[in-house]
């Protein structure tokens, strides 16, 4: 079905010159941390040979779940056919892309070669994880691409559906890769469960809407993008459903270790010994970035305002990130177990739980992938119609509407039909898969006028 | 003066020579053999897999003879920041929880057959040769740490600084991952040692002994047979090329 959907460009204004500002000082304070780092090396940054991977993968993981979260708003119109969405497309596939990219760049800069990319990228072995991603990373821009064509182009919007329905396979399967890559790891008591994949395929559904819903709430008050209370209540809902599921699976998880005896000191370590991770992962993600948003949703007043959505958004961003941080550093601060029964000492650190000071540049670095991912978005709305002109109520309401029918359409549509009779005489009517009674029904909703949604 | 009358027949001028022929070149080949010891044009061969077995009886705790040796083998600086400085072999004191009965043995790449740091390198940095030794290919290594990640026994370190002065057998450089390579610049030139092991020997601890585990006639897989020995975390079934003995 065609997109009714009213497209502007956005303007040069005082909201895009001040988010452009920030975005490009987080872009030179980036890169200023990538020459320091390349120059000195990564001694200058918290990270050594206990804790190797750091803030700037906190950064980066973030970065990529969001990406892949966002895609979701486009896919529930898509791929699910519920309309309302519809509007928001567009944006869904531009942010996707922003993220991804601006993580990506993170974690490469971090890189302790990053002058070997082509190596990365022309070189593989299969049997790491970290290989696949690279083709799932590099695919995902090209679907997201490919998706994003689909909608632009009026004679293609009939494929929406289609290619998009790919980039939801697609995105879940690059969730599962990031998940795996702890989800693999055999040696450390924090990871090695596949449980890892589905919770950061849960969390990306939560960051990404988290984030989605921040940049609505920007259109409306920096752009002048009327955002309407339907696209609220949605918004909601969606939000109260992702922090119930990345809750269920976090309890699973630990519940999970709790019943392995040889996984209580970890699960003692992070849970009760009041160290850096236990204040993190009581305070801030389940306390803050779990409780209080839900708390806001279920508020009469605020579950009903933009502002108390936006709350609950910015609170939901700093719970998934603490939660990144609490699973990628404690999970390599927690001392390996090489001889159980004894008490490791060394001059290497066995034994004892490592400490980790993320400094100035692996934050730096970080905010540096966050400008890249904003300057990208900031540029492309200045450039293409990926921006509704309004999100109100009547605009949303409108891509409920079906459509006038053209004389071409109908004749379309009764050569497919026609198409359809001819198939059907040679299969017997109990053989029929479920996707044809599918289109079955949308073509008997679609005669009666109705939408065929939700 | 007794006069020795030689009876050279031809039937025993055959057989003498062939003795003395035989006699001349079967230590060449039997000794080859034991060290093998191979050309460098040629290829690790699986024939081969070279480990080490280490006692922890023997191994005294105020000993850092290995460890000194490997810095100055391999070029190891020390920077002074013991959270970030490389260590291929380290000390590591164990006392046992109940009991308080305490060893020290040294630890290092433990040279699996099944390495994880193989199997999640991204770009096939890190491989194992044929004859069992894990390194990691320095032009390839992107630095991403996924190997460090991966290792049960915390034995790769991360470049963290520019580095001078390297040796030529071992080639380093900022921002790569490396670990013990099991002085694979000696197995190559047949040297049949490593230098810990060298140095654990002149200290008369003989606590660590390098060998072939395929040759079931080399010392280690003597010993091998006779003592009980163990791998460390065995339960992760990497097949471990370094084992202990007295843990």
């Amino acid at each position: 079905m065609r997109d009714k959907t009213d497209y502007i460009i956005v303007e040069f204004s005082k909201a895009i010159f001040i988010y452009g500002l920030v975005a490009m000082s987080f872009i030179g304070l980036g890169f200023y941390s990538f020459v320091t780092l390349e120059h000195e090396g990564h001694w200058l940054t918290g990270m050594n040979n206990q804790i190797v991977w750091g803030l700037p993968h906190v950064f980066a993981i973030f970065l990529i779940i969001a990406a892949s979260g966002v895609l979701n708003i486009a896919s529930i119109s898509s791929v699910f056919n519920i309309k309302i969405y519809k509007p928001l497309g567009r944006l869904s596939a531009l942010l996707a892309i922003s993220l991804l990219t601006g993580g990506l760049i993170v974690l490469v800069l971090d890189l302790g070669r990053p002058d070997r990319l082509i190596v990365a990228m022309t070189t593989f072995n299969f049997k790491s994880i970290f290989a696949w991603n690279v083709f799932l990373y590099s695919g995902f821009m090209a679907v997201v691409a490919l998706y994003l064509w689909m909608m632009f182009e009026a004679r293609y919007n009939k494929f929406v559906g289609k290619v998009g329905t790919f980039a939801f396979a697609w995105r879940v399967t690059l969730t599962t890769g990031t998940g795996s890559i702890f989800a693999f790891l055999v040696a450390k008591e924090a990871y090695n469960g596949a449980l890892l994949a589905p919770l950061f395929i849960a969390l990306s559904l939560l960051v990404g809407t988290a984030f989605f819903y921040k940049i609505l709430f920007w259109m409306d008050r920096g752009l002048g993008i009327p955002l309407g209370s339907e696209i609220i209540k949605r918004f909601r809902k969606l939000l109260i459903y992702f922090i119930f599921t990345v809750f269920y699976i976090t309890i699973l998880s630990h519940l999970t270790n709790l019943y392995v005896t040889k996984n209580h000191g970890y699960e003692f370590f992070l849970l009760f010994s009041g160290n850096i991770y236990t204040f993190l992962f009581w305070g801030c993600q389940m306390i803050i970035g779990t409780l209080f948003p839900l708390l806001i949703l279920y508020n009469k007043k605020l579950s009903k305002s933009a502002s108390g959505l936006l709350y609950a958004s910015i609170l939901v961003l700093f719970g998934g990130f603490s939660m990144l941080y609490v699973i990628i550093i404690s999970g390599q601060a927690f001392p390996l177990d090489l001889f159980p029964g004894y008490i490791e000492r060394s001059s290497f650190f066995d034994g004892v739980e490592a400490t980790y000071v993320p400094s100035i540049y692996e934050f730096m670095l970080g905010l540096g992938g966050v400008g890249i991912a904003a300057a990208i978005y900031l540029f492309a709305i200045m450039v293409l119609d990926f921006t509704p002109r309004s999100l109100d109520n009547a605009a949303t309401a409108m891509a409920n509407v079906p459509e006038p029918v053209t004389e071409e359409q109908l004749e379309e549509e009764k050569e497919s039909q026609e198409e359809v009779v001819d198939e059907k005489s040679s299969v017997p009517p109990d053989q029929k898969t479920t996707e044809e009674l599918e289109t079955e029904e949308k073509n008997k909703s679609a005669d009666e006028g109705k939408p065929a949604e939700e | 003066m007794k006069k020795y009358k030689i009876k050279l027949d031809r039937r025993n001028f055959l057989k003498s020579s062939g003795m003395l022929g035989m006699s001349s070149l079967a230590p060449g080949v039997f000794f080859q053999e034991l060290a093998h010891a191979r050309p460098l044009n040629e290829p690790a061969s699986s024939k081969n897999r070279w480990g080490l077995l280490i006692d922890a009886n023997q191994c005294s705790e105020d000993c850092n003879a290995c460890v000194t040796a490997c810095n100055e083998e391999h070029g190891i600086e020390d920077f002074g920041r013991p959270t970030t400085d490389t260590q291929y072999i380290r000390k590591l004191n164990l006392t046992h929880e109940d009991s308080g009965e305490s060893l020290t043995i040294p630890m290092m790449c433990q040279h699996c057959e099944n390495p994880p740091c193989v199997d999640v390198c991204p770009t096939g940095a890190s491989f194992i040769r044929a004859d069992g030794i894990v390194l990691v290919n320095k032009h390839t290594c992107i630095g991403c740490r996924y190997c460090m990640m991966s290792c049960p026994y915390k034995a790769r370190s991360f470049i963290h600084e520019n580095l001078e002065n390297q040796v030529p057998h071992t080639p380093r450089g900022k921002g790569c991952v490396e670990s013990c390579n099991l002085c694979v610049h000696k197995v190559d030139k047949g040297e049949n040692t490593t230098a810990c092991a060298e140095a654990c020997n002149k200290d008369g601890h003989q606590a660590i002994l390098f060998g072939d585990l395929n040759d079931p006639e080399s010392e280690i897989s003597k010993k091998l047979n006779k003592y009980k020995t163990t791998e460390v975390r065995s339960d992760l079934g990497l097949n471990t090329a370094v084992r202990y003995r007295g843990i």
